[in-house]
Order: C-alpha cells, then structure tokens, then sequence
C-alpha cells in the first residue's frame, strides 16, 4: 500500500506566491512517518490535498496507483485538530460513531470511551473525550491510510499517549499507513520511524 | 436576593414565581388555545344561520350583540367570528404551501450552484414587485374566491423563509461535520436528510408561524378590495369593505371590532412564533 504525492504545487487563490511547490512524498505502510512543519508552512494545506479535501492543485496524488477515489468511503482519512467542528451538534455520540462504522465494544474500551459518553450530545464532552471519537470514527475497517493533523495538540501529555497508543496499536494490527504531522519535536522522535521536514521536501 | 421571593408582590401572584421557560410555555398554550378556540367556534357556525333580521337593524353593541348588528340586522359578532375561522383557515393553507415552495427552493438550491443563483435571482424578482399586486393578479388569474387567494398569498410569501434557508443550508454545507460526512461515502441526499434538516427544523416551523400573520393580514386587505374572497362569504375583508358604507352613518362599531378582531388574531400568531421560537432555538432569544 502506498500513497504517493508526486509534484504537487499549490496556491490559494487570494495569494500571489505559491504555499507548496512540487513537493514530492511516498507514504507507506511498513513505516510510520512524521511530517514536521513551523506554522503557516503548508503542513494542513499538504494533508488536505493528500486526504483528497482540496481538489484544485497541480500534480498528483495516487493511491496504490490509483487516483483518489471521488465517491464511496474515501481511503485516506484525516483526523483533525478540532475534533468540536466535525460533530454535529445535534447528534448523539452514538450517532457521530455509526455515520462511520459500526463500532465494537473493544474498540470503546481501548480507547477509554464510557457506554455513558454515548447518549450525550457533543457540547457535554470535553475536547479529550470529543477527539478519542473522532479518532475512532476515522478508524472504519476501509480505512487504509490515517493522517494525523495535530491530533493531539490541544490535549495535556498524559491524553495524548493513550490516545496515540491505541490508534498505533490498531495501525499495526490492521496494517495501516499513518502519517503523524506536529510541531512537537519530542513526540514525532517517540513515535515516527522516520520523520520529513516539509521545508526540505517544499520547493518554495 | 432570598428576601424576595417573600415579597408581597410575588406571594400573591403565580406569574412572578415562574421561570421564564414556564411563562413562555403559558403564553405559547394561551394564544395557541385561543386561535384553536376560534377557528372550531366558527367551524359551528353555519353561515346558514346569519340571518337576516330587519327588527333589530344598525344597533350598536349590547348584552344580545356583543358586536351590534349591520343593516340587515345580522349579529357582528356571529359573522366576525366565522370571518376569523376563514381568515385562519386560508392563512394556515396559504403558510404551509409558501413553507413547502420555500423548503424545496432551498434545498433544490444547495444541490447546483447555478440553480442557486437562480433561485436567488427569483426571490430578489418576487421581493421587488409588492406584494399586494402580485396577490392581486394571480388570484384573478386563478379565478378568485378562496383557491385563487390562497394561492395568491401562497406564491408570494415564500421568498423571506427562502432566504433564511438558503442562507442556513450553505453554512450547514459548508461545516466541517458535512465534509466529513461525504468522505464517509453518504450522498447528498442522505446529509441533507440527516444532516441538514434537524439543524433547519426550527426555522422551517418558527418561519411558517411568522408567514401566518402576513397571509392573513393580506388575505383580508385583498378581500377588501373586493379581490379575493367573494362579498356573500362572512371574511372580514367583506365585512370593513362594506362597514365603509355605512361609517358615516355613525355606524362605527361595524369597522371597530371585527378590525380590532383582526387584528388581535394576527398579533396572536406573532407573539405564539416568537415564543415558539425562543423554545425551539433558545441562543435566539437574547437578540
């Protein structure tokens, strides 16, 4: 399994000098790799247009050698950094989590959700609680590659870990790809075989 | 602040002890009570029964005619009443039907953005031509009478709601939860059902409530002007329309209360939406 970017230019149309330019960027999943960037530097940007959210960019991106597919269950996932805006917030949790997959009852418990959290809505959770379901909902059995858009940054250390332990664990079981993109140096050297500065790859 | 609540005022009177949910539930039950009220008070009567009574002509109003009577001494408030229960009644045809063009307009636009520049072109051309002609000129063209009013009203008091939708769809479709949907593979059909549609309910239903007061106030002044309904029905339309003749015959109470009824119906059906709508979308009650 492979995802492969291969020279992708962008530009947002209000902006006179390109963001990204031909960046180049093989992704598999016998390696988990981490995408370090400063702020501004294009690191969402470039995960929104590998996970197939932005469709306006020159280059390309295959999967397995493929185009990313346009309909049906995307295979590249993105989890964001706001696990708040992608609820609905009229929703249950329960409800959140079967738009997605039918969760199993191990799942739950691996990633510490209380059957409780099910019946409420999403304003009644805190930010930690929010981003363990929108980890889990991201995980559907299609899913073939999880990119990780600073999932973890607005949680406190101890969050993070169990959170990152459990989605690492089912990567591995189900033999995923995952790209963990961060700011936070000491985290990627933790958890990343092999980590990317987006400088380096970004022809800007 | 504890002190208070063994206030004189508020011992003797339930309504200062209440919360402000409970106040709104009262008021929402009370004018919701008294429109059901009127329109089955009028459901009864026959207008078979307005008859005519040449014994007790132009008498202002007493114990035996609330409203007093007109010159063929047929009981105003008898015919008040049953022009009220029309007035409703075409106004709840006229709401629904401007609700459902509305609804279908909006959604039909979040599908195609060139549809939507369409629908948008359309409710600017509806919102340009006043209303009352437009009323006036499709229910001539349907033939007049109650379809050709209803109609009338219908087909020109859908474009504020439109709006609103539109407005409300596009910032729905444009939520992150809604990307996200479509990258799970579910159809547009399948998020604007499950979606999109419990987020606009409370507009859809607070926005026909508020279309109510307008169709029936414009029901009436169509009526009126002796374009709608016709003069042998009891609408309060007819019943101004033919109390000008006879105002200056010092006949006042003929234009009084069936004008003050009128407008006691409409006010009604604005402060049952607005209540309806601090219930259903409480962030909005603090506008």
């Amino acid at each position: 399994m492979e995802l492969k970017a291969t020279n992708i230019s962008f530009k947002y149309p209000s902006a006179k000098k390109y963001l990204l330019k031909d960046v180049n960027l093989e992704l598999d999943n016998n390696k988990i790799i981490g995408l370090i960037g400063d702020s501004g530097s294009g690191k969402s940007t470039l995960c929104k247009i590998l996970s197939g959210y932005v469709a306006k960019f020159e280059g390309s991106v295959t999967f397995d050698g493929q185009p990313l597919p346009t309909k049906g269950f995307k295979p590249v996932q993105l989890i964001y950094q706001h696990p708040e805006k992608v609820m609905n917030p009229k929703w249950k949790m329960e409800k959140v989590l079967a738009e997605s997959w039918d969760v199993t009852d191990e799942a739950l418990k691996e990633f510490g959700i209380q059957k409780s959290w099910l019946t409420r809505f999403p304003q009644e959770l805190s930010g930690g609680e929010l981003q363990r379901f929108s980890v889990l909902r991201s995980l559907n059995p299609n899913t073939k590659f999880l990119i990780a858009d600073e999932m973890t940054t607005m949680l406190d250390a101890i969050t993070q870990v169990q959170i990152l332990e459990s989605v690492l664990k089912i990567v591995k079981e189900r033999k995923m790809g995952f790209l963990l993109v961060s700011h936070d140096m000491d985290l990627v050297e933790t958890i990343c075989d092999d980590k990317i500065y987006l400088k380096d790859i970004n022809g800007v | 602040m504890a002190d208070k609540s063994k206030d004189v005022s508020s011992i003797y009177s339930p309504i200062a002890n209440m919360n402000l949910r409970t106040k709104t539930l009262l008021t929402i039950g009370l004018t919701v009570f008294i429109l059901v009220a009127v329109v089955i008070t009028s459901l009864f009567i026959n207008s078979a029964d307005i008859t005519t009574n040449f014994n007790a002509m132009n008498q202002p109003p007493s114990f035996e005619h609330l409203f007093g009577t007109d010159w063929m001494g047929r009981d105003m408030f008898t015919r008040t009443m049953k022009g009220l229960g029309l007035s409703v009644q075409i106004g709840a045809g006229a709401s629904i039907l401007s609700s459902i063009i509305a609804i279908i307009l909006a959604f039909v636009g979040s599908i195609n953005s060139k549809l939507d520049s369409f629908i948008a072109w359309l409710v600017d051309l509806f919102l340009s031509v006043p209303h009352i002609l437009l009323i006036i000129l499709i229910s001539i063209g349907l033939g007049g009478g109650a379809f050709g009013v209803t109609m009338g009203v219908a087909l020109t008091h859908w474009t504020s709601l439109t709006r609103i939708l539109r407005a409300e769809i596009k910032q729905i479709n444009t939520s992150e939860f809604v990307k996200l949907s479509q990258r799970f593979g579910k159809s547009k059909i399948w998020i604007a059902k499950k979606h999109i549609l419990p987020l606009v309910i409370t507009q859809i239903i607070v926005g026909t409530i508020l279309i109510f007061p307008h169709a029936i106030m414009h029901e009436a002044s169509v009526t009126f002007l002796g374009f709608g309904l016709s003069p042998h029905e009891p609408a309060i339309g007819v019943i101004l329309s033919e109390s000008m003749k006879y105002l200056a015959t010092g006949n006042w109470w003929l234009a009084l209360f069936p004008g003050l009824a009128l407008l006691i119906i409409v006010l009604l059906f604005d402060i049952a939406g607005e209540n309806i709508k601090k219930m259903l979308d409480p962030t909005s009650a603090n506008e």
